[in-house]
């Protein structure tokens, strides 16, 4: 049985390398989609993958550092709101994780449906409640502005996990050994 | 330019002498200070002080320019979009309206809307300098210790240090990879169609991922087999001891986040200084 918030050696390394990843991509590695300003992060789908295999915590703190990272190397210091919002959105995802086993090879359609409704609820609760809410809070944004920019960024990250996210798990699903699949010879 | 980014080199001065965790404390407190206050005195006082700052950590300017840059469009765009936005927010914070002129019946230029504005940006902007000057003079190791040493669990910090440990070998990864498909003839241009890209991004990133988890595996077990996260503490080779200096700077944070407070709540009633009444 897979514990949902275990922290094991493996957790806290996925999460330092995982963060490393995101970051990289964070900051060079985004797809144009031919709407100005619009870009597909493909951190995003590294964080939803990660939180897939990993759990909640290492999902969450995967995107919570490389964010936070990304961010700082980028304009000097930290957009605080967003980088919790995309904390959460990982976590909300990571909860699938008790749900797959991709790392037995297994990933029906079934799964990549299960990842997705995750992975959506995780996106509006994160850019659709708690961006804008923070952003709000802490930094006294006018109302309007920031749901709009909420939903202009809920958008393509979701697009961003269901396209990259599922095909990831699935690619991964495929260099896994099933269980059971060597039999013995009479 | 992708592997200098956590490039760290030592200096001798105040700033860089500082432990890792004093400046934390430092940029934790003053950071604070200016999200809280939207009173524009207070905050052009920080944003001196965060230049002096500066001056005395000797930061080039050459090591920063892409961030400046990069700076300066947000801080404009967020400027131009919180008038198109919402041009009578001002007016609702202050509650008068002081009319400058008007571009047409819902653009109106207000002295509460004018205020509301800079105050924000000069808040971001003085924030700007202390995030650079703890990112560029802190040894990336000893950032680790002293996320440790301000209270968080030293298994989340060890995925910090890792992070920055392993950003470097990542990036250069990236780097070949993208060489390597590139030269097989993969356009992640804007020339492409849509599909096309998403499908060369995907021959890049694809390599990458499992190769970093094969990698976790590998510093996974290395790890384990050192007994890691047997205990409950663990000290850290590079953690350095307060000295005079650090213990100053603590209490010159604090003080500034105390005036912040007492500014807000009980000189001005509210975290927005009002100049109309």
């Amino acid at each position: 049985m897979k514990k949902m918030f275990a922290i094991s050696t493996k957790t806290i390394v996925a999460t330092g390398l995982g963060a490393a990843l995101f970051t990289l991509l964070f900051m060079f590695v985004k797809v144009p989609t031919g709407v100005p300003e619009v870009s597909l992060q493909t951190a995003y789908a590294v964080g939803g993958f990660f939180a897939a295999l990993f759990g909640p915590i290492a999902g969450g703190l995967i995107a919570f550092i490389g964010h936070l990272l990304s961010d700082a190397v980028q304009y000097g210091s930290p957009w605080m709101s967003w980088v919790i919002a995309s904390g959460v959105a990982c976590f909300i995802t990571g909860l699938c994780h008790v749900k797959l086993n991709v790392e037995e090879g297994i990933f029906t359609v079934k799964d990549a449906v299960i990842y997705n409704v995750f992975q959506i609820i995780g996106n509006v609760v994160a850019w659709i409640i708690v961006a804008p809410v923070l952003d709000i809070v802490i930094y006294a944004e006018p109302k309007e502005l920031v749901f709009t920019q909420g939903v202009a960024a809920c958008i393509p990250n979701a697009i961003t996990m269901a396209i990259f996210g599922t095909l990831l798990l699935f690619i991964y699903s495929k260099t896994r050994a099933k269980k059971g699949s060597l039999t013995q010879e009479d | 330019m992708k592997d200098k980014i956590f490039d760290y080199v030592e200096k001798d001065n105040v700033i860089y002498n500082l432990s890792g965790l004093s400046k934390l404390i430092c940029f934790i407190c003053m950071t604070s200070a200016v999200m809280y206050s939207y009173d524009i005195r207070f905050v052009v006082c920080v944003m001196v002080i965060s230049l002096g700052f500066f001056r005395l950590a000797e930061i080039k300017l050459s090591q920063i320019k892409m961030m400046l840059i990069y700076v300066l469009i947000f801080l404009g765009m967020n400027f131009v979009l919180t008038f198109l936005f919402n041009p009578t927010y001002g007016t609702e914070i202050y509650g008068t309206t002081h009319e400058l002129f008007r571009i047409n019946s819902r653009f109106i230029v207000t002295a509460e809307q004018l205020v509301y504005q800079i105050t924000k940006t000069s808040k971001y902007a003085s924030v700007v300098p202390l995030g650079m000057i703890f990112l560029l003079t802190t040894n990336p190791s000893e950032f680790a210790a002293s996320l440790n040493r301000v209270g968080i669990s030293y298994k989340g910090t060890y995925a910090v240090s890792l992070t920055l440990r392993y950003f470097p070998d990542t990036a250069r990864d990236y780097n070949d990879i993208a060489l390597a498909q590139q030269s097989r003839g993969l356009d992640l241009s804007k020339k492409e169609k849509l599909g096309t890209r998403i499908k060369n991004v995907i021959n890049i990133c694809v390599p990458l991922i499992f190769g970093t988890l094969d990698r976790i595996e590998m510093i996974t077990n290395a790890m384990d087999l050192r007994g890691f996260g047997k205990h409950k503490k663990r000290t850290w080779y590079v953690a350095k001891t307060l000295k005079r200096n650090d213990y100053i700077a603590i209490a010159f944070s604090v003080v500034i986040l105390a005036a912040a407070l007492v500014l807000g709540m009980a000189v001005n009633g509210s975290r927005f200084w009002n100049p109309f009444v």
